[in-house]
């Protein structure tokens, strides 16, 4: 794990100064980017053409619904809402270097949390009153929620990969049990917590079907962002993730920091549900786990846990997650393709990162 | 309720229960021996994915339950290769690369099973059990643990053969080396890489035969995502093992009663939702970990990608 904030690639000291040569490095930068993509689309497409699917016209409907229809990118920001509070608890738990791999756990936690909560509190609070109470609840018990491997990881370094891991297995049934038992909706047949009504949830954008939830998932990532890499508490967490021993030397409290990034990463993952719920959703089915989590995580790394890079990285799930359901639909592909197509996405972009990497070591030697 | 304890269903309970277990033991083993080395295999559920399909269509267009099981593991290696390929020759971060081949490798599963089997969802037949002489007869435990498939009986006789490998032989020493102190092993003139590089491709192949035999024994037949966080609980196992292969059979027979259990209750009508049965088997590991915590013994060099000079 890195304390650096990671420069782009290929700035030395001497260029940096110059504003030809920052050009120059976002042009690089968005070149590797967009390269590795379209070499992706490209190895994704063969395997379309192996299964007799027109590669052209699957993409053609990602694009078109994904990104340039105004529904289809209306759905697609209204997707990342949720992924971003996830990649913002991920940022500040990888920085810290304490994989929290339970996300998904948190996140069902906190939805479930919000759905049983928010269609009573409407009725007796202020609207406004009533949401806002809703996420803090969720928050809260999601970070409870990540408090035994906390605990474990804190006072006896058991790993967080298998606790947080064990956990949000714990976490899914766990959810599925209280939809099913405590929170179930008597007057509906299938199993599914009460609907919270279209007029209480979080408003839309303007006059578009886009929900706020975006603007609260871009404040909490800018917001983690900037306190990672601009506070003393941002510097105290990177210590511990560089370095827990030598973060022990230095004076900090490293077990209370412990528990802290534990409870801000799931106190995000738990905001994810509840955006995803209060603001899009309405209630939770049961079974519901949209496993969001696990793409968010390659992500979250391809970005080099920089908030802005993640934002991109969450923005191109959000198309390809929305644009893949609907080609899926149309072409009659299953919707699974949607996972090659991330999967290799993330390994191209692996590679691309290294090749780029190794290239600028040659030049520098 | 009085059907609950008797001896048939006891012993059909502890029968589920080693089938259950099999996939897990042998993911668990194989991401041991991965972790032993240096390298998270965040990948091993795809892997056993590939098992699973390769070895359902191995096993359904040639008949022969062994050549399933061959595929199968030739469906993990070959995934294995790539993850040995970007994560031990040219140092890509573990947990992406892991996690992006699980995820491509459920999509790609779940596509060409829609494809291939999605309108006839076929069948193998039972497989055929081995029954031990003398040991079968015995009561409930007789039906329950000597009636199996072969491949049971092979898959347990691993764990003490890993067991040898690892306290005995000089590659079970550089085994735990290259996941200990990488640079210790390569100044002793053993290249790290290739090292890890076995590691990986023998995870795979356990991973893969696990996979298969979850397929073609356990359901007899290729679902989508059929393996169902199999793969993770592997890795807990090998986590919680500390290293010791025996630790991974215990650890799986647990998980594998509380799997059974579940499909028995479902069976017997008792009235819980399937989700709280669920719940047991992680409960229990969560409970064992919080009295029994100590400081885990995971390998210094875990995760960290070798390169040569590095400091």
């Amino acid at each position: 794990m890195s304390i650096d904030t990671a420069p782009p690639a290929g700035a030395t000291a001497l260029d940096a100064t110059s504003g030809a040569a920052t050009r120059r490095d976002i042009m690089h930068r968005l070149l590797m980017t967009i390269g590795p993509i379209l070499a992706a689309l490209v190895i994704a497409g063969c395997i379309l053409l192996a299964v007799g699917v027109d590669p052209l016209a699957y993409y053609g409907y990602v694009l078109e619904k994904g990104l340039f229809s105004p529904l289809g990118i209306q759905q697609t920001l209204t997707r990342m809402a949720p992924l971003l509070f996830l990649a913002a608890g991920l940022i500040v738990a990888f920085r810290a270097g304490m994989w929290n791999l339970g996300g998904d756990g948190q996140f069902l936690l906190g939805a479930v949390t919000a759905a049983a909560s928010a269609p009573v509190l409407v009725q007796i609070l202020p609207a406004w009153l009533a949401l806002f109470c809703s996420f803090l609840i969720a928050m809260l018990v999601a970070m409870i929620w990540s408090l035994v491997p906390a605990l474990l990881r804190a006072y006896q370094g058991v790993n967080e990969i298998i606790t947080t891991l064990m956990m949000t297995f714990l976490g899914t049934s766990f959810a599925n049990v209280l939809v099913k038992l405590v929170f179930r909706d008597p007057g509906t047949t299938v199993p599914q917590t009460r609907t919270l009504p279209v007029e209480d949830r979080l408003p839309r954008l303007f006059e578009t079907t886009i929900t706020s939830g975006l603007l609260l998932g871009l404040a909490a990532i800018i917001i983690v962002h900037l306190v990672m890499t601009r506070t003393a508490f941002g510097l105290k967490l990177r210590i511990v993730g560089a370095n827990p021993r030598a973060a022990v030397h230095a004076g900090l409290g490293v077990p209370s920091l412990t528990i802290a990034v534990f409870a801000i990463s799931a106190g995000l993952a738990g905001l994810a549900g509840a955006v995803d719920i209060i603001g899009v959703q309405g209630n939770v089915r049961a079974d519901w786990n949209p496993a969001y989590g696990l793409a968010v995580i390659p992500a979250v790394f391809l970005a080099r846990m920089n908030g802005f890079a993640a934002i991109g990285f969450v923005f191109l799930l959000s198309v390809l997650s929305i644009g893949g359901e609907s080609a899926a639909r149309r072409l009659g592909v299953p919707n699974h393709f949607t996972l090659v197509l991330v999967s290799i996405v993330l390994i191209v972009l692996a590679l691309a990162e290294y090749v780029d990497h190794r290239y600028n070591q040659s030049r520098k030697a | 309720m009085t059907g609950l304890f008797s001896e048939v269903f006891l012993s059909a309970l502890l029968f589920g229960a080693v089938t259950a277990a099999i996939p897990l033991l042998l993911a668990g083993l194989g991401e041991q021996m991965s972790e032993k080395a240096g390298v998270l295999n965040i990948g091993i559920e795809g892997m056993m994915l590939a098992g699973a399909y390769l070895g359902f269509v191995g096993a359904f267009y040639s008949g022969s339950l062994w050549l399933g099981f061959l595929t199968g593991a030739a469906g993990g290696i070959a995934v294995a290769l790539v993850m040995a390929l970007l994560c031990v020759r040219i140092g890509l971060n573990q947990i992406v690369i892991g996690i992006a081949l699980t995820l491509g490798l459920e999509g790609l599963t779940a596509l060409l099973h829609h494809f291939q089997f999605s309108r006839s969802y076929p069948r193998l037949p039972a497989a055929d059990a081995t029954v031990i002489p003398l040991l079968s007869d015995i009561p409930v435990i007789g039906p329950a643990f000597f009636k199996h498939h072969l491949i049971v009986y092979l898959a347990v006789a691993l764990v003490f053969g890993m067991s040898y490998l690892y306290r005995r032989t000089q590659l079970g020493l550089n085994l735990q080396a290259a996941g200990d102190k990488p640079a210790a092993l390569d100044v002793a003139g053993i290249d790290v890489v290739r090292t890890r590089t076995i590691a990986v491709l023998t995870t795979g192949a356990l991973a893969g035969l696990g996979g298969a035999y979850l397929a073609n024994v356990g359901a007899g037949l290729f679902i989508p995502f059929i393996t169902n966080g199999a793969g993770f609980l592997g890795i807990v196992l090998a986590m919680l093992a500390r290293g010791r292969p025996v630790w991974v059979l215990f650890g799986a027979l647990l998980f594998g009663v509380c799997l059974s259990l579940t499909t028995a209750m479902q069976v017997a009508g008792v009235n819980i939702p399937t989700d709280v049965i669920q719940m047991l088997p992680f409960l229990a590991v969560m409970i064992m970990l919080v009295l029994f915590g100590r400081r885990a013994s995971l390998p210094a060099a875990l995760g960290i990608p070798y390169e040569r000079g590095a400091r």
